[in-house]
């Protein structure tokens, strides 16, 4: 987003890579944007067994604008997707975003006219996690897990390779439907 | 034969089909290879009880008959059929004397249903003309008795009064029947969309809406929608 | 019928139609509100905001400080649960309504098994065992719901202590639904015709201790709110609302409680033998949401002593009705791979008796007839009368279900209650109502 992204391609943009990745992974900020069940489930995994804060990111931010991560917590109605949008628009780059449950993951059991089948039409998602609601445990698992992907998010060049690539792949891929074989 | 053995002569009883039934497993789509595909049987809600009805029951008729003619109004006309089921008291009532009717029910001292707890569409497809069924449960504190109240309307007129004047509290429920029924509560003070977003077309939870799931994939297969699925019901 | 709506403007594109809504004629509202000349503003809270309890959208006309009008916003998490039911079986329908108002999981349940057992006309069948359960996983239920009440209610007007404790001590009940149900929330553990399983060995020493740590523990809340000077500051005389608006809109549960009338469906209308247990319907007489807090703190403390003489009143005995054709044909075991099926009756389904097996999947893929009809069943959940309304036309699944949320009638009186006062009060009104979005948009 700034200055490190124009660095060229080498040993300095991988320390750069390396340093600002270590400094995001470190200071995350979620939005709150419980909807649902696991609304509940996320509040829990702030509050005192659970205790968010060893990772030091208790404070749900209110306004999207302070906040770096948007955990999609529930389900996800027609009416409710364009707030959704909203939101995510006015959070700052670099943002993530976990989709917790299957509701927001798929639709889960709701197959129906009144929820969005799946949050990733609406924005790009990092983590999906499964679960009806998760265990809190589970969200602090997904939330480990985002951690080492920020460590690990390329900076300028390399990012825009790493877009091309997946891009790439992504075209190959073939549909889950015409999948055959072994199937895991 | 003597005079106490003549069989009574059978009076039609209106009662209510709303829908048939065919073959005995409930499959559909399928070729019915039971021998029990020819089967039709209508579904029928139960019918108008008579008196006497039994418990409270009488007491809650009777009065509401009588202050209903104290009012000029003939009950049998207000009251279509009184329904006796599983332990709760129907009053299916015209439309056109639900207002007057609700009143009653709230105001009359020996009647008293103060609560009334919200309603709840029904929409019977395959029942011409009464397509459309508003129910309205009415719960009395100072007696502890809660009865119900059933209103039709035709899917072609889908107008009901509403209640609001006479329970606030319809207010948010007749605006959720009217977004997912379609029934017009006329003279409500707002009838908008309350669940839906306002844009929305057609009303979610009519049975000729469908479900609007979409295939489900998986790896290396897909299923359909619920409600596209082979069932049994 | 044929309504007539507006299609949206189209145009198309090399990658399809593309739709242009833009929202009927809210343009016109807009530009008339822009006319008018004054100083009134309106304030949109929500339907993401901190402090609205979920998803829920409050449309503030505000002149200063000071609420004018108010207006509620809902329809954010509508699901589809009531139309979804109708394309699953009955035992399947269980499963949807405990995510209606997910805080009160059991008591959704519960209702609508009430409400199936009417309608199969098996309501004197149910094993005494089975009720005792459910009333006494419902009271821990109660207790849990109060007691996110009171964090977030606690959060949301800044004491987060109040949210900690509240957190740390609904874990304790969770972990009994957890041993009991498997599950921690949405539990599906109320089945038509009973349970779906019986209680695991040492449940009831875990809940017998459970009760007497929470009890030690009640008298913090009281200590760190119940005469907290800044607490009751903000509380006291807020949200008021009284018997005649409560009847009016409808409104049940501590709110209704807090104007001194004591309506309790377990007292008044008693369902699973709440006419056998000793307990006192709490009240209170200030009509605001200091009232109703003080009537949840003594719901819970009526709850451990109702959770109590459930465990003392718990006799061995089936757990599901015995009608062969409506009961789940293999009680489930809690095994080491988790819940499923017990052993024996696969083996013996399995190996045995191929009747047996004919039966148990008949039963468990069509599920079983319900005679035509309808029912009410109503329970008093603690945000107050949770009814049902379930319909039949004599198959395998519901024809309409129809749940009668009190977090829905119950907000209705948020624009009562709000009205002529601060806009910090908004949040502490919508806090006393506890309305939860799941149920009220369901």
């Amino acid at each position: 987003m700034g200055i490190e992204e124009k660095l060229p391609s080498g040993f300095l943009l991988t320390s750069v890579e390396t340093a600002a990745g270590w400094v995001r992974k470190a200071s995350l900020f979620p939005a709150t944007f419980g909807l649902a069940c696991c609304a509940i489930e996320m509040m829990t995994t702030g509050a005192g067994r659970y205790d968010l804060a060893r990772f030091g990111m208790e404070v749900f931010r209110g306004s999207p604008r302070q906040a770096d991560l948007m955990i999609v917590a529930g389900r996800v109605s027609q009416k409710m997707a364009p707030v959704l949008r909203q939101v995510y628009d006015q959070m700052a780059n670099p943002k993530w975003v976990i989709s917790m449950g299957v509701c927001a993951s798929s639709g889960g059991m709701f197959n129906n006219y009144a929820i969005v089948q799946g949050v990733d039409h609406i924005v790009p998602v990092d983590i999906y996690l499964p679960g009806c609601p998760p265990r809190p445990e589970m969200l602090m698992d997904a939330i480990l897990k985002l951690h080492d992907k920020i460590q690990h998010e390329p900076l300028g060049v390399n990012k825009r390779r790493a877009q091309e690539l997946a891009e790439e792949l992504a075209l190959e891929a073939v549909p889950t439907s015409e999948m055959r074989g072994l199937l895991r | 034969m003597s005079d106490g053995n003549i069989p009574a002569t059978r009076t039609e009883i209106p009662v209510e089909v709303v829908g048939n039934r065919q073959g005995m497993f409930g499959g559909r789509g399928t070729g019915d290879t039971s021998g029990f595909g020819g089967l039709v049987a209508p579904i029928v809600l139960p019918g108008p009880s008579s008196r006497p009805y039994g418990g409270w029951f009488d007491e809650v008729a009777d009065e509401l008959e009588g202050a209903l003619e104290e009012q000029g109004l003939d009950p049998a006309d207000a009251i279509e059929k009184t329904v006796i089921d599983r332990g709760e008291l129907t009053f299916h009532v015209r439309r056109e004397h639900l207002l007057q009717v609700s009143r009653t029910l709230r105001d009359d001292p020996a009647l008293r249903f103060e609560l009334c707890l919200g309603v709840s569409g029904v929409h019977y497809l395959s029942d011409p003309g009464r397509e459309l069924h508003a129910v309205y449960h009415l719960r009395s504190i100072t007696h502890t008795r809660l009865i119900r109240v059933e209103v039709t309307a035709p899917d072609a007129d889908p107008h009901i009064p509403s209640v609001v004047s006479v329970y606030p509290t319809n207010d948010w429920h007749e605006r959720e029947a009217y977004d997912f029924f379609g029934i017009v509560f006329d003279g409500h003070p707002a009838l908008t969309r309350i669940m839906m977003p306002d844009d929305w077309l057609g009303h979610p939870q009519r049975k000729d809406y469908p479900l609007g799931g979409i295939p489900v994939e998986y790896k290396g297969a897909q299923i359909p929608a619920p409600d596209q699925r082979r069932s049994y019901t | 019928m044929t309504t007539h709506y507006e299609e949206a403007g189209t145009r198309e594109t090399t990658e399809g139609r593309v739709f242009t809504v833009t929202g009927g004629d809210w343009g016109e509202v807009v530009e008339a509100v822009a006319k008018a000349d004054d100083e009134r503003i309106i304030v949109n809270m929500g339907p993401q905001h901190p402090s609205t309890h979920g998803v829920l959208r409050l449309i503030l006309e505000i002149d200063g400080e000071t609420v004018t009008e108010a207006r509620c916003g809902i329809g954010y998490l509508h699901t589809g649960i009531e139309k979804n039911m109708e394309f699953r079986n009955w035992v399947q329908g269980t499963t949807f309504v405990t995510r209606m108002d997910y805080l009160t999981p059991l008591f959704n349940e519960t209702a609508y098994c009430l409400a199936v057992e009417k309608l199969l006309g098996i309501t004197d069948q149910i094993p005494d065992r089975a009720t005792v359960i459910r009333v006494l996983m419902m009271e821990l239920n109660r207790i849990s719901s109060h007691l996110v009440c009171l964090a977030t209610g606690g959060m949301e007007i800044g004491s987060t202590t109040l949210m900690i404790y509240g957190f740390r001590d609904r874990e304790l009940i969770l972990d009994i639904f957890e041993l009991v149900t498997g599950l921690r929330m949405n539990h599906a553990y109320v089945r038509p015709g009973g349970l779906a399983q019986d209680l695991p060995p040492g449940a009831v020493d875990q809940i017998r201790e459970a009760v007497k740590l929470f009890r030690s523990r009640m008298h913090e809340y009281d200590k760190l709110a119940t005469g907290n000077p800044v607490f009751k500051a903000r509380l006291v005389d807020v949200g008021f609302l009284d018997l005649a608006g409560c009847l009016a809109l409808g409104a049940t549960g501590p709110i209704l409680r807090a104007t001194g009338l004591p309506n309790d469906l377990r007292k008044s209308d008693p369902y699973c033998g709440y006419e056998n247990y000793d307990f006192e319907v709490a009240i209170a007489d200030t009509a605001d949401s200091y009232g109703r807090f003080l009537i949840r703190l003594e719901e819970m403390r009526q709850s451990l002593r109702i959770v109590e003489q459930c465990l003392d009143r718990l006799r061995p005995g089936p757990v599901m009705v015995a009608d062969k054709k409506i009961a789940w044909p293999a009680q489930l075991a809690v095994g080491p791979d988790g819940m499923g099926n017990s052993l024996d009756h696969i083996r013996k389904i399995m190996g045995t008796s191929m009747e047996a097996l004919i039966h148990h999947f008949k039963l468990v893929t069509e599920g079983f007839r319900v005679p035509v009809g309808q029912a009410y069943a109503a329970v008093e959940s603690p945000k107050g009368e949770l009814g049902v309304h379930v319909v039949s036309d004599g198959g395998t699944r519901p024809y309409r279900v129809h749940f009668r949320d009190p977090s829905f009638t119950n907000l209705q009186s948020m624009a009562a209650m709000c009205e002529g006062g601060q806009v910090a009060d908004v949040i502490v009104a919508v806090a006393g109502i506890d309305p939860v979005m799941g149920g009220v948009d369901r």
